[in-house]
């Protein structure tokens, strides 16, 4: 009959993440919808926000509740194995979701619109800042067209020199899969091998 | 595990694990979740947000699904998933975060699936 032991009888599924990062209006959801292998699922989280100043329209005046959207794909890597894309919150009011969502990531792909690269400096700022996870920067070439080199991105954007720039097309599964194989191969680059601990 | 500092943010989250996910396996959006005997009925003593989550989990899927999927926010499927976890009526997947060398082949075993998915 049926077991406790349910380690025994279930088969051991895993699941790892991919975060998609980048500025608002980037590019973010449509990667995700691109390489998921079902439309892009969105769902919410909702959070307290401290009050600033003279809120009188609630009824708790220290608190207001936001909530907060991320949306997520999904790719069977085998039978056992499931690999998540989870897009940010493009406004980075929202930075602790971001936390959050980027802890247990194997790697994150800031998306950066390369006809506003200003607003792409926040989110790289982050993973150069917090340096927790490899992350790689994709160029979302809107119409094709690319104004700078990577060269200029990298010193426009302050990008470790060993962070891999590539650009891409956000709207083209082919070419959103070719962006999650670079960063997995450059997170396999950096993987801990067998390093003290410390 | 370690949880990293959040920075220096005026808005504070009240869901997500806030602390309250007692459980030992980490239990992340992504972390697949089942219900650990599926042919057995929810118990009649769970919450009725409980017991939707029991039946859905009798497929495999992620805490961020269970959520999507019940209209439950994230925060609150995080800590009912962990009280059944608790409870042993849900059974928490292994979470492959490469942090540490062993889970090193299942990222290679990922990079060699992709390239098999995207040609
Ligand atoms: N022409 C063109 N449009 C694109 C491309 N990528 C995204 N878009 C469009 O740009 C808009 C923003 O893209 P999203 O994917 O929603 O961007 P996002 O980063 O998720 O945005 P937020 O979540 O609001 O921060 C949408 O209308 C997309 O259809 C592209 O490569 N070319
Ligand atoms: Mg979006």
């Amino acid at each position: 009959m049926v077991s406790n032991d349910f380690s025994s009888d279930i088969p051991t599924k895993m699941s790892t993440k991919i975060v998609i990062a980048g500025g608002f209006g980037a590019g973010k959801t449509t990667l995700v919808g691109s390489v998921s292998e079902i439309p892009a699922v969105t769902t919410e989280a909702v959070m307290t926000e401290a009050s600033v100043g003279h809120d009188d329209t609630s009824a708790t005046p220290q608190k207001v509740t936001t909530t907060v959207a991320m949306d997520f794909g999904r790719i069977t890597v085998d039978q056992q194995l499931i690999l998540y894309m989870f897009g940010t919150p493009g406004q980075t009011r929202f930075w602790f979701m971001w936390d959050d969502l980027v802890r247990g990531a194997v790697g994150a792909v800031v998306v950066v619109d390369c006809r506003r690269l200003a607003d792409s400096f926040e989110a790289v700022d982050y993973f150069e800042t917090n340096r927790r996870i490899p992350y790689i920067v994709a160029m979302n070439r809107f119409d094709g067209r690319l104004e700078y080199t990577a060269d200029q991105i990298r010193e426009a954007l302050e990008v470790s020199a060993s962070v891999p720039i590539v650009d891409f097309d956000a709207r083209d599964r082919s070419s959103g899969g070719t962006v999650l194989k670079t960063l997995l191969r450059y997170a396999l680059s950096n993987s801990p091998v067998a390093a003290p601990v410390g | 595990m370690s949880y990293r500092k959040r920075r220096g943010s005026r808005i504070r989250p009240y869901t997500f694990t806030g602390g309250r996910t007692r459980s030992r396996h980490p239990l992340m959006v992504q972390t697949l979740v089942s219900t650990a005997d599926p042919s057995t009925d929810a118990p009649a003593k769970l919450m009725p947000e409980s017991q939707r989550i029991y039946r859905l989990c009798r497929e495999t899927r992620s805490v961020a699904e269970v959520s999507a999927e019940l209209k439950i926010p994230l925060g609150v499927t995080q800590v009912l998933l962990s009280d059944l976890a608790e409870l042993g009526l849900v059974y928490i997947h292994p979470t492959i975060t490469g942090n540490s060398p062993s889970e090193n082949q299942v990222l290679e075993r990922a990079l060699r699936g992709l390239e098999r998915l995207f040609q």
